[in-house]
């Protein structure tokens, strides 16, 4: 079962709201960007920050921290808009996201923004970094070691055969510390992933690699919580979460469609609204919050 | 005559000379380097022998990584190790790292700026019998385009030696050539070897004509030409250019400045190489008569050798003819 409170739940649920307000936010300001996978990662993106990984924003390269490796770069709003909440840097600079001489580049880059662990963007690169960081600990600290690698990867990703090649290795050298979570939101660019390259069974490939595998709601507090202290137990093989999401989270005319995909609130598609009125109306979807969390805001 | 200040080796031009693979200076360097530095650690794409990384595998088993067939993910690992403070060395046919995972080298060891050093064997055509698919001829194309990449092609086994140990140290993502067949020793343990220096090796005393710069295997061949040169009475300097990036801008310019007309020498496709590279920087502030020996344009095949530098103009008589040719060139 999940450790979590029904408290910390309840707080958990508004951050991420918060987080999904700041994302929509600085799409509108940017002018472009990508909507639909990072409403949909904001649950897991504020779990990870807001009580599942160590670190401290005011120490960011404290050596024990837990490392996260973002290999889909391209949702990097809501790693942005979550390490801004989570006190990394100010809430305003959101709003340079994408722009000239930003900290914010439109896919990370870490000699901008030194205090992430990786550059990305170009996809299938990031479990392979992540492998390599948990190696390194290893020769280090050998399986004693308390860190852990977290490597969050899209789902359509999976299509680059980089990651087979790194989940070879990782299963190979049994990287218990390594916890990969895959975007299952079932979308990429040019529709749906069964699709345009099926990956189904997901789950039957992980176990065929020597993966420890989970699937759970991505969007579900407590489901995230147990998945990830489950893959923290897991001490001979490495592990992943499949995270079922919903892309577009929170957002109703935007969610389960992958047209918001690549576009930012304002230039998506016009069947709800039109695009002068996407960006508040987004933001008033966001801001009603009744039977959707647990506890309505305070 | 050779440059007494280089220490080079004194029977360069005999025909007894003694001769190493390129590549196992690599390896005797990474042993030695892994010695001095617990931080190296070396990765390999299931190549351990033929890419000389053997030694260090057996002296440094918990330091050593066999990666498999998966030369995307060796570079990505290695990048990921070298984020942790690990200096990685990876190894392959250059053909395939860094020739199959370029975009993984530019994004994840050169955007990130992280130190990884790039192995790449069996470059050029003189990799002979294996043919085409195997002969690497774009590699400094693709690795000195990449912003923060150094870039080193050594001339022979000791100063690949001296460029891997100095590489271990210099903090920066490093590619370093190597090819697979014996190559005769110029250079010797006291010969001076810094990352970024270019080396004037040999000096006739005749007037000066023609400056030959030349990189890598085909340093030794460029020293004979100008030897034959002299004693026919044409003023020939030879530079030894390991560093193709950054380059030793300093010497190439006075180099320029005195010889008036320069023949370029690699193991490599004229375009986008070394002799590319000193073009785009003399055109701009020195511009002399140039002429490129390398592979023009053309995919490699199975042969000797010796034989394949010949076809592909890049033997001793290619080197000589185009000495002539740019001197023809030089008040035009």
């Amino acid at each position: 079962m999940s450790n979590l409170t029904d408290e910390k739940i309840c707080e958990l649920e508004q951050t991420a709201n918060r987080i999904r307000q700041s994302i929509i936010s600085m799409l509108v300001s940017a002018g472009s960007g990508h909507t639909a996978g990072p409403l949909g990662m904001a649950d897991i993106f504020t779990y990870l920050y807001f009580g599942g990984m160590t670190h401290d924003p005011k120490n960011p390269s404290w050596d024990i921290r837990d490392r996260l490796i973002l290999s889909n770069g391209h949702i990097c709003p809501v790693f942005y808009a979550t390490m801004a909440h989570a006190g990394y840097f100010p809430l305003e600079e959101l709003e340079t996201l994408r722009k000239f001489g930003s900290r914010l580049q439109g896919h990370p880059h870490r000699e901008f923004l030194p205090i992430i662990e990786n550059s990305s963007g170009p996809l299938g690169s990031g479990l392979s970094q992540a492998v390599g960081m948990a190696l390194a600990d290893r020769i280090d600290f050998g399986k004693k070691t308390n860190k852990f690698f977290f490597c969050l990867t899209g789902d359509g990703e999976l299509n680059e055969g980089q990651n087979w090649e790194a989940i070879m290795l990782a299963a190979k050298e049994k990287i218990h510390n390594l916890i990969m979570i895959v975007d299952r939101n079932n979308i990429q660019i040019d529709g749906f992933t069964e699709d345009v390259m099926p990956l189904n069974s997901l789950r039957a490939k992980f176990e065929a690699f020597n993966f420890h595998v989970q699937e759970i709601d991505g969007h579900n507090f407590e489901a995230i919580d147990y998945a990830v202290n489950q893959a923290k137990a897991v001490f001979d093989m490495p592990s992943v979460i499949i995270a079922h999401t919903i892309p577009g989270k929170g957002v109703p005319f935007m969610e389960r469609d992958y047209r918001w995909h690549g576009v930012p609130p304002g230039k998506g598609p016009e069947d709800v609204y039109k695009k002068d009125e996407q960006d508040d109306m987004a933001l008033a979807e966001l801001r009603t919050l009744g039977g959707k969390i647990k506890c309505g805001d305070q | 005559m050779l440059n007494p200040e280089l220490k080079l080796r004194k029977d360069i031009f005999d025909d007894k000379n003694e001769s190493q693979p390129i590549r196992a200076g690599f390896g005797i360097g990474l042993v030695e380097a892994g010695r001095k530095n617990e931080k190296v650690v070396g990765l390999c794409a299931d190549l351990v022998e033929s890419t000389k990384m053997e030694g260090f595998s057996k002296e440094f088993p918990k330091r050593f990584f066999e990666i498999g067939v998966a030369e995307q993910n060796l570079a990505s690992v290695a990048s990921g190790m070298a984020a942790m403070g690990k200096i990685p060395f990876i190894s392959s046919y250059a053909m395939f790292s860094p020739g199959r995972n370029w975009e993984q080298i530019r994004t994840t060891i050169c955007y990130n700026d992280v130190p990884v050093k790039i192995a790449g064997s069996h470059a050029g055509v003189s990799v002979g019998p294996d043919g085409g698919t195997h002969q690497a001829i774009e590699d400094l194309a693709i690795m000195r385009v990449i912003p923060n990449m150094i870039v080193i092609s050594p001339c022979d086994a000791i100063e690949a030696k001296k460029a891997t140990l100095l590489a271990a140290e210099n903090g920066k993502p490093t590619y370093i050539r190597l090819a697979r067949e014996a190559t005769p020793l110029i250079t010797t343990e006291e010969t001076p070897f810094e990352i970024g220096k270019a080396y004037r090796v040999y000096e006739s005393k005749n007037k000066k004509t023609v400056a030959i710069i030349a990189t890598g295997a085909l340093v030794f061949n460029a020293t004979r030409v100008a030897k034959r040169c002299e004693e026919e009475g044409i003023g020939v300097i030879v530079v030894n250019l390991p560093t193709v990036k950054p380059l030793d801008k300093e010497t190439i310019l006075n180099v320029a400045k005195e010889y008036r007309a320069i023949v370029t020498v690699e193991e490599h496709q004229i375009s986008c190489g070394m002799g590319s590279a000193i073009s785009e920087f003399l055109v701009q502030n020195f511009p002399v008569p140039i002429e490129f020996i390398g592979v023009n344009d053309v995919f490699g095949q199975s042969g000797k050798p010796q034989q394949l530098i010949e076809h592909y103009g890049m033997g001793e008589n290619s080197i000589y003819n185009a000495v002539h040719k740019v001197i023809t060139r030089k008040h035009v």
